[in-house]
């Protein structure tokens, strides 16, 4: 049976992140270069190692969930049903008129419903007291904070879904790694839209608790508007973000059909893994670079063509350092020409959402060809010598972008979009036509 | 080309050259399969703590497991128990398929789990430590061990796969899933893929949380407490441990000169956001298709399945709908159906996985293994369950059911190989 | 105040970050092995650092410890750490 080549694209965006409510909120704050990294208020911090994050102003119930959604939702699950409302709105799909076996849902998650999971246990086991916790004190919807899953769930009944519906949790490239799974379905024929992005809400003890303990966080306390600071010499571990980017993605042919606007085309991605340690990352970053090497193929591209990174800079000393090497190895002279820029540094690192709203900050840097800064960039490291576009966003001709991550347990994820092929100039001939397949219409 | 490596034209074959098992029936595929074949169950009251004060007391624990014996004894204290197991099954799995990772392109290997809890019960113990003693008595493994890719993480590590790994939660469904994901990964340039699930939430939190979901046997019998289909059906009872599969490219194989216990046919995925009973009768009506689309992957019809092993929720509404979908597509006993799981309970991420690797082991036996321990079919369940003892009737394909919390819904087929017995 | 020795250092790697059966934390060259050849990561050294410090009340700056390369440079750091905070 052959099956005829499908595309995937981005019709709609849907964002919660730190700093606004909303899409266009988000990437106001991302080209104002404005950060919304603070002192932690979401829980008492005091004793902690780190006590700063970047932090969603979220009020359920003013982002139009229900009481019953706000009572069943863990603060994940909140995040990504009101990104996923937004999204699809976005991109005017109708879907209750869609065939449901054909919607399907891909969203991404590094630590699931852990908020919800850790004050059910200090209420179970009052306190740490007791190893035997209390069933009597356990909330009805209890077992869904336990269960990573539960966030696909609600996003699949949010969006009608009937086709095949995942939650990916590979760390912090879960975001990548789902959208990309999301892909995958349409391409092979599984679904023509999937609601696809990712959600953490990782603001609570036990994993402000756990970061400190490996000193991965910044102990910078005393500035926080200033605490996370990729690239620069100064950094000195990651400030911890929370949030949810979804995306409407089509299959190309169908959201041309139906008229709909596209943000960005999916052109290629790869995952590799380091194989070397859970949460070390070797100097040299060959499994990375072999990710992009990998996603550029798959895209018919050449380093060339690649006009803005979105670095995965999460501002520890090893990650900025591996990640320059690896955009080094792969893309050669180009790494020293494209500008390069990690939004972690306005929106801290939200662990697996934070793929998600970086392909958002990509869609949207794609279709308003401006990128946004790396803020709090003004000491130069040596091991860091690329355009990283400190503390300004730059307008600049974009017409195919590269998107990476890196996370514990060695995934190492790249991500290339480009602009929607109506808008996109003609790819130059040659290698590149030779390697692409000719489209073959359905059997 | 396209974004994701697939290329138009047909799938490539993918073949099991290895099994790798850690479940209440026994480590290691061998000694599963014996229980199955003699219906031993490995359901009893829970012994990893005190249940006394909780409904539901009775579990399928892994027997006589210690990671010591196991595992690399530095990675014990850095990974739980559902770590300790997948370690454990990886390793056999690779044993099984005569496969060696170091004389394998790094590349072209990967890992993908399915994962339901994570280390719930390492994540308990931190959070002890937190809520007890301060946020400085939480240990450095706690950030590598409690979340959901731990496994795919350390099983990566091990064996020097470098390939793109993942891990896919979708609850009970997630094994059939990883199954499903492993499929495509061998059309994208992959050529040998670790994948399964274990799962290992027996510890106070993990109980209670599951106590939530409402569809817990609160039966003291361990013979009475998880009997799907059967008029005395009270719940399902949990269990721990799971399956690692080898699943490789028909050509890896061929190349190796393994010989497959089968291969995966055909697989698809649904979603199906009703929970309960549906007053118009249609609960049934996602399981079918997805059956349905899964044959058509497979390019199978329902005549050419000789075996169902189904999903066994063991809550009444759901057995229903389970044996109406089967009815719907296979007609009134059109096919042999069973669930060994009777034997383990529900694993979570690791049941599903632990199915296929049964279904694998049944036809490369040429047996379909019984349901033990049921007595009386549930009014309305109008499929041929096999009961009481296995039927010896050479099946060549089976099909494997299974359906997560939320309304995750799966089916995988596998057809028979040539391989002879699991390595012993 | 109990004094931290070699044996402390065994006690609380084999607690926190266990033992591969190739390891031989009671031979005669422990003292002096590099931690890598121990097979303890740089989580195993953190994990070390953290207990030391709860353990014996002192405050290991970041990194310090994990810039030891062997137990015996250990004990000597967290020795004159403990002699910092007790004279």
């Amino acid at each position: 049976m052959t099956r005829p080549q499908r595309r995937a694209v981005i019709t709609g965006v849907g964002a919660v992140a730190p700093g606004g409510h909303g899409r266009e909120a988000y990437w106001d704050l991302l080209t104002a270069g404005r950060t919304a990294t603070r002192r932690i208020s979401l829980f008492d911090a005091t004793g902690f190692r780190s006590q700063v994050a970047a932090e969603c102003d979220f009020d359920p119930l003013a982002a139009g969930l229900t009481p019953q959604e706000v009572r069943r939702m863990d603060r994940a699950g909140q995040f990504a049903v009101v990104a996923a409302r937004e999204a699809v709105e976005d991109s005017g799909i109708d879907l209750p008129a869609a065939d449901p076996a054909r919607v399907g849902v891909s969203i991404g998650s590094a630590v699931g419903c852990t908020m919800g999971l850790e004050e059910e246990y200090a209420v179970l086991s009052d306190g740490g007291r007791t190893w035997l916790v209390d069933h009597s004190y356990g909330v009805p919807h209890l077992y869904g904070y336990m269960v990573p899953s539960t966030l696909a769930v609600e996003v699949a009944r949010l969006a009608g879904a009937q086709g095949p519906v995942a939650l990916i949790s590979t760390g912090c490239t879960s975001g990548l790694d789902a959208i990309g799974h999301g892909v995958q379905l349409i391409e092979e024929g599984s679904a023509d839209v999937v609601l696809a992005g990712a959600t953490d809400a990782p603001l609570s003890p036990i994993t402000s608790a756990c970061f400190d303990a490996i000193k991965a966080t910044t102990p910078n306390n005393d500035d926080p508007r200033h605490a996370s600071r990729p690239f620069d010499g100064r950094r000195d571990g990651f400030v911890l973000g929370e949030g949810s980017a979804v995306m409407v993605i089509e299959e190309a042919e169908s959201a041309r059909r139906r008229g709909a606007t596209v943000y960005a085309e999916i052109l290629g991605f790869a995952g590799r893994s380091n194989a070397f340690h859970m949460t070390g990352l070797k100097p040299d970053g060959r499994e990375m670079a072999e990710a992009i090497r990998v996603a550029l193929d798959r895209a018919a591209l050449d380093p060339g063509d690649i006009d803005y990174i979105n670095a995965h800079g999460s501002g520890t000393k090893q990650n900025d350092r591996h990640e320059t090497a690896a955009f080094k190895r792969s893309l050669g002279p180009r790494a020293h020409e494209v500008p390069v820029s990690s939004i972690k540094s306005m929106i801290g690192h939200s662990l697996g959402a934070i793929g998600s709203l970086e392909i958002a900050a990509c869609a949207l840097a794609l279709r308003h060809q401006v990128v946004p800064p790396t803020a709090n960039l003004a000491v130069p490291d040596p091991e860091c010598d690329l355009d990283y576009v400190p503390v300004t966003a730059r307008e600049h001709r974009m017409e195919r972008v590269l998107s990476v991550g890196s996370g514990f347990g060695g995934f190492q994820t790249a991500m290339v979009l480009g602009r929607p092929a109506d808008v996109r100039p003609k790819p130059r001939p040659a290698r590149r036509a030779a390697r692409r397949p000719a489209r073959k219409e359905a059997a | 080309m396209s974004a994701s490596g697939i290329r138009p034209g047909p799938r490539g074959r993918a073949v099991v050259t290895g099994l790798g098992v850690i479940a209440p029936t026994g480590i290691g595929a061998a000694r599963h399969w014996e229980s199955v074949l003699a219906g031993k169950s490995g359901l009893g009251r829970i012994t990893r703590f005190d249940p006394t004060r909780y409904p539901a007391r009775i579990a399928g624990e892994v027997p006589g497991f210690r990671a010591a014996e196991q595992i690399p004894g530095r990675l014990i204290p850095q990974t739980d128990r559902f770590t300790h197991f997948a370690l454990a099954a990886a390793e056999a799995a690779l044993a099984d398929a005569t496969a060696d990772p170091a004389r394998l392109p790094e590349y072209e290997m990967a890992v993908v789990t399915a994962s339901s809890s994570g280390g719930t019960e390492f994540g308990q113990h931190e959070m002890e430590n937190l809520y007890q003693q301060g946020s400085s008595w939480v240990g450095a493994y706690q950030s590598i061990a409690w979340f959901y890719a731990a496994t795919t993480g350390q099983v990566s590590i091990r064996h020097g796969m470098r390939g793109p790994c993942g891990v896919i939660a979708c609850e009970q469904a997630g094994g059939l899933d990883a199954l499903g994901q492993s499929r495509r990964l061998l059309d994208t340039g992959s050529r040998l893929v670790l994948s399964g699930g274990t799962d290992a939430s027996l510890c106070p939190y993990g109980l209670v949380a599951q106590l939530s979901s409402g569809q817990l046997s609160t039966e003291d019998d361990p013979a009475r407490a998880y009997l799907p289909f059967d008029a005395a059906a009270s719940g399902f009872v949990p269990g721990e441990g799971g399956a690692m599969l080898v699943v490789e490219s028909a050509a890896s194989a061929r190349d190796r000169g393994v010989r497959p216990y089968g291969e995966l046919l055909g697989y698809a995925a649904g979603f199906d956001p009703a929970t309960g009973p549906r007053p118009d009768g249609t609960r049934h009506a996602v399981l079918a298709s997805v059956i349905r689309r899964a044959l058509a992957d497979a390019s199978l019809a329902p005549g050419d399945v000789d075996v169902v092993f189904a999903d066994a929720a063991g809550v009444p509404a759901e057995d229903l709908a389970e044996a109406r979908a089967i009815t719907e597509v296979f007609g009134p006993g059109g096919v042999p159906v069973t669930a060994p799981k009777t034997l383990t309970g529900r694993m979570y991420a690791g049941g599903a996985a632990l199915d296929v690797a049964t279904a694998l082991l049944a036809l490369t036996a040429g047996v379909v293994p019984h349901t033990a321990g049921l007595a009386r079919p549930a009014d309305g369940c109008a499929i041929d369950l096999v009961l009481h003892h296995p039927r010896r009737t050479g099946p060549r394909t089976a099909l494997v059911l299974a359906r997560g919390h939320g309304g995750f819904t799966s089916a995988l087929l596998v057809g028979a190989g040539d391989r002879r017995d699991p390595e012993k | 105040m109990a004094e931290f020795t070699l044996d402390d250092i065994r006690r609380i790697l084999r607690a926190s970050a266990g033992v591969d059966e190739q390891t031989d934390l009671d031979g005669a060259d422990f003292a002096d092995t590099p931690f890598a050849d121990l097979g303890y990561d740089s989580l195993a050294l953190l994990e070390l650092a953290n207990r030391i410090e709860r353990e014996y009340g002192i405050d290991i700056p970041d990194g310090d410890l994990a810039h030891t390369q062997t137990p015996h440079e250990a004990l000597a750091y967290v020795r004159a750490r403990l002699a910092e905070v007790h004279a």
